[in-house]
């Protein structure tokens, strides 16, 4: 008996939380969005999710059995899934189905993998494979179908401008009422228009975000930090010169809501301390207004995120939290 | 309601033994008494081979200072001075006595009577820390600091509160909860007893508010002792550190290492040191025995049992319903910060609180997988470090890094580890990191 006693290091219990808990949570968070997508884009939203989804997974698997060598089976802990969904949201619904496996392939492969797989990479794979698509597939990735009007057709799908590039295009005019052809704010709030396919549903976003901090998967500071700077500086922006569109519906446009809400607060690439992402989710808002005012593509969240992912480890090592006994109330 | 102010996690309370009255736990058969149940210089035995010894007599003398005496717990004859393996893991000396019969002490007061202090208008702060000191009393919450050391703060700190912790923050644990429904008045006493020892007229009994009884008694028992007022606590663990527990009650935050709470005017003593204390100044009983919550899910029936010093653990066992055939851990305290046993055959010693059985699936560890940065090992240090910095930094020996990231200041509560969605070791690795550091800095002086 004495001999069978387990001897190991306090503490002996644990709470229950688990990589895959927080994954398959963030699954579940995107859910509603997913429908939307499968409601506005049809057929086309359905197949480019399931390819990305597959093709994700299965390249972590290959990556890890036959270049890795790890025995562990890796994609059970839900980063590929997570990985695969973020990515179908971040490409048009009509897109090519073999560009989504080189996209796959991308993200997890290179971005991912080649870094030492799960925490260890730099850069969030989703956003670093839309960027590399956005470049590679300049006219692929920038073809809008119109929401709800091409449920049943893929390649043939009826396009149309984004909000964004109306907004784009109002600012390099300087025509006002161009911006007219905005749909109004509550078509952008449920998503009927046009754009990726996980992005247009701001609602359905928001829906995920509340579950998230419900469940305690993240914690508020990185989205309310982005939308709020956004919110801030295009307000003051419109009020100045009402060639910039209105704050809310800067907002609501583009991939804000899905940057700040999923891409944003991806664990490994986003900052520990809540100081950090405060820091880290108001220069993301900055980068997103510079980019869109004076940038040369029409949206500016992706590359915001990739460009803060990059200093994510500087505000790691500026960042520190509060060390107990360095605050006020302490020794006389 | 009040409570730390940074970090923290609240574990399963699992408080089985919550409802079940103290009980006496038979006598042994052989005591085994270590002569180091404390922080310091181990005693000195003063009894040799054959000797015949009382309860309460003096086995083994204070070595110095930071040291405290031991007490014989049972009659009988001293088998041996030999080792004994205790709940630390290493074999220490100790002094083994054959039980015979229960003779204690002339002096010793058996009485159930209360003494109130009142009764004793002579008594000064000195005669209490004397009392104290010859009764071998050590902080009972597990820490075994020897109590008078703690009253007798250093020149230049101006103590003005007692802090007494009754939070009992770890899981199943429930020895001091059970204690103070069925002994509130004997605390009471105890803590004014500390009150006079240092010479301050306030002092706060922290509980958290899981035990609304003892709050509840508690509260309306110190009506009539000057004073001493009751302060529920929100749960959270880990409360019951020095520390958190300071800074909880009056809101004071203690600087970093080598600091003590003196330094921001508070001296922290358990509930049952309390008791302890009201037992030797008015009862002139030496600490030779203390409850303790022996618990499990698998235990048929868990229990709250007033054990002499010596008594080996699986004695407790059989007592409450033998030791079940799946059992994978047996820990010497709570579950977070409790050090799992080497045998069963370990003896109770002044600071044991709990003995806590887990079954094998309980008692493994989940496989480690990589970190994902989440940050909430971050969150949940109560000393505002980053866990998974020094975690990393240590298994990497970057002890230069490690000092600068203030591991020194980790107080070992195992919050990161019993939070981390991967499962990762980080508390061994921060452990290994801050003994190193402790010794580099050492040795440059």
């Amino acid at each position: 008996m004495a001999n069978q006693l387990i001897v190991s290091l306090s503490p002996h219990v644990h709470g229950g939380d688990s990589v895959q808990r927080n994954m398959y949570g963030v699954v579940v968070a995107l859910i509603p969005a997913l429908l939307c997508s499968f409601y506005f884009f049809g057929i086309g939203a359905v197949l480019v999710t399931a390819v990305s989804v597959v093709s994700c997974l299965f390249i972590e698997w290959a990556v890890n059995r036959y270049l890795l060598k790890n025995p562990v089976l890796t994609i059970a802990d839900g980063s590929a899934v997570v990985t695969g969904l973020l990515l179908a949201f971040n490409l048009p619904s009509n897109i090519p189905l073999w560009m989504v496996v080189v996209g796959a392939l991308f993200a997890i492969g290179v971005v991912k993998m080649t870094f030492g797989g799960l925490g260890c990479n730099l850069f969030n794979p989703a956003l670093a494979a839309r960027a590399f698509m956005l470049i590679s597939f300049p006219v692929e990735m920038t073809t809008w179908p119109v929401a709800g009007h091409s449920f049943a057709v893929y390649a043939d799908a009826q396009t149309g401008a984004t909000p964004l590039a109306v907004m784009k295009d109002a600012i390099k005019t300087g025509d006002t009422s161009m911006l007219d052809k905005l749909p109004s704010a509550f078509d952008m709030l449920v998503g009927s228009t046009g754009g990726c396919m996980g992005e247009v549903c701001a609602l359905a976003l928001l829906l995920g975000l509340v579950y998230m901090l419900v469940r305690r998967i993240i914690t508020w500071h990185i989205p309310v930090s982005i939308i709020a700077t956004v919110f801030v500086v295009t307000g003051v922006m419109h009020q100045l010169n009402p060639v910039f569109a209105s704050p809310v519906l800067e907002v609501l446009s583009g991939g804000l809501m899905l940057g700040a809400v999923f891409m944003a607060t991806d664990y490994v690439t986003s900052p520990m301390t809540p100081k950090g992402q405060l820091i880290y989710g108001v220069a993301i808002g900055l980068l997103t207004v510079v980019i869109r005012t004076f940038g040369a593509y029409p949206e500016g969240m992706s590359f915001a995120i990739l460009i803060m992912n990059a200093f994510t480890p500087v505000i790691n090592s500026y960042c520190k939290p509060k060390r107990f006994g360095s605050v006020e109330g302490s020794a006389k | 309601m009040k409570t730390f102010k940074i970090g923290g996690v609240h574990p399963e309370e699992n408080k089985l033994s919550a409802a079940e009255p103290i009980r006496l736990a038979p006598l042994p058969q052989v005591a085994v008494l270590p002569v180091s149940q404390h922080i310091g210089a181990p005693a000195k035995p003063v009894v040799d081979k054959g000797d015949k010894v009382k309860v309460g007599q003096v086995i083994a003398e204070a070595g110095g200072f930071v040291s405290a005496p031991v007490h014989s717990s049972v009659s009988g004859t001293v088998l041996k001075i030999d080792s004994v393996i205790d709940a630390s893991g290493y074999a220490k000396p100790a002094v083994f006595i054959q039980v015979e019969g229960d003779e204690w002490e002339e002096s010793i007061d058996r009485s159930e009577q209360l003494v109130r202090l009142e009764e004793l208008p002579g008594l000064t702060g000195k005669d209490i820390v004397a009392k104290i000191q010859s009764a071998g009393i050590v902080g009972m919450g597990g820490a075994c600091f020897p109590t008078h050391v703690k009253l007798s703060p250093p020149p230049g700190s101006k103590i003005e509160w007692i802090i007494i912790n009754a939070v009992e923050c770890e899981p199943y644990l429930t020895a001091d909860h059970r204690l103070m429904l069925e002994h509130a008045d004997e605390i009471l006493v105890g803590v004014s007893l500390l009150m006079r020892a240092v010479d301050v007229n306030k002092a706060f009994v922290a509980i958290e508010n899981n035990k609304p009884d003892a709050i509840e008694l508690m509260t309306q028992k110190a009506r009539i002792y000057p004073g001493i007022e009751v302060v529920p606590l929100q749960v959270k663990y880990p409360q019951g550190g020095e520390k958190q527990l300071i800074d909880a009650v009056v809101n004071r935050q203690v600087p970093a290492p080598p600091a003590l709470p003196a330094s921001v005017g508070a001296v922290i003593q358990n509930v049952g040191t309390a008791f302890a204390v009201y037992q030797a100044v008015m009862k002139d009983k030496p600490l030779f025995e203390r409850v303790v919550t022996v618990t499990g899910k698998s235990l048929a029936r868990p229990s709250n049992l007033l054990v002499r010093m010596g008594t080996p653990m699986s004695q407790l066992i059989d007592e409450c319903g033998g030791l079940p055939e799946n059992t994978g851990k047996i820990i010497g305290g709570g579950p977070m910060m409790g050090k799992a046993l080497l045998n069963v055959e370990v003896p109770i010693c002044k600071g044991s609180s709990g003995v806590l059985i887990m079954d094998e699936k309980e008692a493994r560890r989940s496989r480690p997988n990589p970190c994902i940065r989440c940050g909430k090992c971050v969150a949940a240090c109560p000393m505002g470090l980053e866990p998974y910095l020094l975690a990393d930094g240590a298994a990497h020996e970057m002890w230069d890094m490690l000092e600068a990231n203030a591991v020194t200041s980790c107080i070992e509560c195992g919050s990161c580890q019993f939070t981390c969605p991967s499962h990762r070791p980080l508390l061994d690795y921060v452990r290994m990191g801050k003994s190193t550091v402790t010794g580099i800095i050492k040795s440059r002086t």
